[in-house]
Formats: structure tokens, C-alpha cells, sequence
């Protein structure tokens, strides 16, 4: 059957692999080519680069980071950050990407989501959520990096992209974002509850047991997480071996 | 169609001394010595473009005469007819291409999505393009449809979502899979490798 998948997620800036707390506080962790051979040779099952790039002189570096890194990495990439564009679409996957991962643009331009998975193909259209708690059972999506609100409802922005073409969603609760403490269970159920696509859960990983839960308890069709992985607390490994431990399917 | 960049990027890794040339021209299509026929997106848009850029020709004559390679809608278009969109294929395989049904379950009542989206296991039958590949080894799949051949003789692996489905096809000098090798980390590779090398 269908392995669950763990995808490690690389915020990369200036060059350079970052992570910071609720999307501030950045801590550097490394090459980012260095670091995705690494996960690949760990057994990764897709690697996720998020441009974090505020400016945009700097657009280029992460398409030589793609362009390398596709050369020696033979699973997926998923690269997102800054797409504004059906052209930034283009440039990525020529680049080496195999999925791109649009976020902010999708909420100003939804057509831009019906756009490229028109031209590119739903399979490589990701629509990445920021959702935040408003209230029981509520979140509200926010756009660049967390800073804007949008008043809109992340369950019904989840189900508009997915009708717009999207192929997948990584959906991220900014309540949890370098946390620690676990994914936002309640968010990542109802959101994949109430779709037909895969969800990919991100947000607050700090432990295996928390991979766990994202998988059993919130239904997530893939789990996302840095930090444990850049700084060497876990290896991707260990983490499918411990998921594997509890009886979810994943590839060894 | 999709990333064809990938496909060239794991082909450079497995042939390192291989010509490899990613080519809308029919001639190049035609003179070359093995091919490859990726495709990824939508099969309407994959056999218009087909047509728009004057390839049918050149694929049919591949397809008959040498090592050939399809991949995803690359295999699905080998076929007579898709439920996407409602086209017909180029036929050279008897069969059709239908959808997962939406509201599919695991044993453990989880909904299955589809797109059917990651690592499966693959259970082959004997055929050079497998060798040194694990039985059940997994490899990487993106697709919401899959093809039924009307001939049981030409399936050479089957994957489980959560029936079995066909996931590999061969007849002669033929080869077509439903994942992508291309991203399938070692087991892709060593079948792209087991492809290059291949004298049907």
C-alpha cells in the first residue's frame, strides 16, 4: 500500500538553509545542497525548499540550488517561495523542481492556481495554506509569511483551490509554526476530511511521536518537519522507523 | 507536459556517456536509437500537443521499432482510450485508461486520495527491466488514472490502492510504467539503467 511519506523542509535564504520561530528568529543550519543529499541518503520520501528570499535580486540563487541539487537527488522537490506567476512556474520546473508550491499569489490571483495546473498539470501544483486559530473549530488563512490576514476560512479556501486544480496542500498552523509542541491535529484533520487531495502537515514537529499523531490522529497523507531534522536531533530514519513502529506504512 | 527535466537529469545519471537529447523533432525522434515518452499533466493536452507538434508519426514508428520507454501519460497514451477528458490514445496497446473511484477506504477506514500521490510497492513478474530490483520495492507515483490492457500476457507489475492496479506494461520491444523512475531514487534508477542497456 501507499507509504505515508516524511518530507523534510528546507527555508533557505541568501544561499543558505534557515529556521526561524513563528517565522522569525532565523538560525542558520547549513548548505542547502549538503543538506538534501543528506535527507535523500536518510530516506526521505520528497524534499521541500521554501524560498524565504525578501528580496528579489536574490531570486536567482535558489535556481542554482534546484539545478544542483536535482542533478544528485533523485526523489521529489517541491520548491515554493515567492511565486507570483505561471512564468515562475516554468522557471522552477526547468530549473529541476518537480512540484511548486504557491502560497500568497494564490490568495491576491486564484486563477494563477487554475492557470498552471491548466498548463503544468495538477500533479505539480501545490497550494501551500498559512492558517491560524480565530476561534473553536476556525482558522483564517494569512498571506506573506504569516503577516497579512485575509479574512478568508481555511476550509473553504482548501476546498476553492482543490476545485481550482490544485494537486496537494501544505497546510501549515502558524499557532504551532516552531513550536515544538505538536501539529494543530484538530486543523489537519478537518482540512483533510474535507478533501479529496493529499494534505501535507507542517507546523510544530518537535519530536517522532508528534509525526505519529499528524499521520493517525490528523489524517495527514504526509508529514513535513525541519528543525528536528537540521539540527541533528533526529535522522529521517529513525523517524520512519519510529512511524514505522507504530504501525503506519512508510518506505524503509 | 511537465517536467521533462527530470527525466533527462536521471537518464545523464544511469548513461553517463549517452547521447541524451529532449527533442519535439520527429526526425530526432526517429533516428535515435531508444526512446523515451514521459508525460505528465492532462492526456487531452499530451495528445493535442502530440499533434500540434507533428509527433504522432515519429512515435507510432519508435513504438514498433526499437527500445521504447513509456512513462506515466507516456504509458497511458499507448492505449486505445482515457476517461480523461474522453480521448482516444495512440491504440497501440489494446485497453483503456480509467479513474480511482473517489471515496476509497483502508482497511482502517481512512479516505484515500487521489490523486494517488507516493511511494507504493511495485510486484513484478520476470522481465529484464527488473533485474536487480526488489521484489515489492516501492516507487514514486503521481496519477489519478490508470490502465486496464485488455491482454493479462502484457502486465509485468501491479501495484495495490487499495485494488490492484496495473502499474507496468510490456509487449515486445515495449516498456511502460505507471511511477515515475525518475524519482524513484536507487529502484528507479536501476530500472532506467536496466532500459538503457536493454536488447529486446
Amino acid at each position: 500500500m501507499l507509504a505515508k511519506r516524511i518530507i523534510p523542509c528546507l527555508d533557505v535564504t541568501a544561499g543558505r538553509v534557515v529556521k526561524g520561530v513563528s517565522f522569525v528568529e532565523l538560525r542558520d543550519a547549513g548548505d542547502p545542497v549538503e543538506i538534501a543529499r543528506r535527507y535523500n541518503e536518510q530516506g526521505a520520501d520528497e524534499l521541500a525548499f521554501l524560498d524565504i528570499t525578501a528580496s528579489s535580486d536574490d531570486r536567482g540563487i535558489i535556481y542554482r540550488i534546484i539545478e544542483q541539487v536535482a542533478t544528485q537527488v533523485f526523489i521529489p522537490l517541491t520548491v515554493g517561495g515567492g511565486v507570483r506567476e505561471v512564468g515562475d512556474v516554468r522557471n522552477l520546473l526547468n530549473a529541476g523542481a518537480d512540484k511548486v508550491s504557491i502560497n500568497t499569489a494564490a490568495v491576491l490571483n486564484p486563477q494563477l492556481v487554475a492557470d498552471a495546473a491548466g498548463r503544468y498539470g495538477s500533479q505539480c501544483i501545490v497550494v501551500a495554506i498559512d492558517a491560524k486559530q480565530t476561534g473553536p473549530d476556525r482558522w483564517e488563512v494569512f498571506t506573506h509569511g504569516g503577516r497579512n490576514a485575509t479574512g478568508l476560512d481555511a476550509v473553504e479556501w482548501a476546498r476553492k483551490i482543490q476545485d481550482l486544480g490544485a494537486g496537494e496542500i501544505l497546510l501549515t498552523s502558524m499557532d504551532r509554526d516552531g513550536q515544538k509542541n505538536g501539529f494543530d491535529l484538530v486543523l489537519t484533520r478537518t482540512i483533510t476530511d474535507a478533501l479529496e487531495i493529499p494534505v501535507i502537515a507542517s507546523g510544530g514537529v518537535g519530536n517522532l511521536q508528534h509525526l505519529v499523531d499528524g499521520v493517525k490522529k490528523g489524517g495527514a497523507d504526509a508529514v513535513l518537519a525541519a528543525s528536528i531534522f537540521h539540527f541533528g536531533e533526529y535522522t529521517v530514519r529513525q523517524a520512519k522507523q519510529f512511524m514505522a513502529q507504530h504501525d503506519i506504512e512508510v518506505r524503509l | 507536459m511537465g517536467n521533462l527535466r527530470s527525466v533527462e537529469q536521471a537518464l545523464r545519471n544511469v548513461a553517463p556517456d549517452a547521447e541524451i537529447v529532449v527533442t519535439d523533432d520527429p526526425e530526432v525522434i526517429t533516428s535515435a536509437k531508444r526512446v523515451v515518452f514521459p508525460g505528465q499533466g492532462a492526456m487531452p493536452e499530451c495528445m493535442r500537443e502530440l499533434d500540434a507538434r507533428g509527433l504522432r508519426d515519429a512515435v507510432l514508428l519508435a513504438a514498433r521499432s526499437r527500445p521504447f520507454l513509456g512513462i506515466c501519460i507516456g504509458l497511458q497514451m499507448l492505449f486505445e482510450h482515457s476517461a480523461e477528458g474522453d480521448v482516444a490514445g495512440l491504440g497501440i496497446l489494446h485497453g483503456k485508461v480509467v479513474r480511482f473511484d473517489s471515496n476509497m477506504h483502508d482497511a482502517l477506514g481512512n479516505k484515500l486520495k487521489v490523486p494517488h500521490m507516493g511511494w507504493n510497492q511495485v510486484h513484478h513478474v520476470q522481465h529484464p527491466l527488473w533485474d536487480g530490483i526488489e521484489q515489492d520495492a516501492r516507487f514514486y507515483f503521481v496519477h489519478s488514472y490508470y490502465v486496464q490492457p485488455q491482454d493479462a500476457s502484457l502486465v509485468q507489475a501491479t501495484s495495490k490502492y487499495p485494488q490492484s492496479f496495473v502499474c507496468a506494461v510490456a509487449k515486445d520491444n515495449l516498456f511502460g510504467v505507471q511511477f515515475h523512475p525518475e524519482k524513484s531514487h536507487t529502484a528507479g534508477l536501476k530500472l532506467l539503467q536496466n532500459f538503457v542497456q536493454w536488447n529486446p
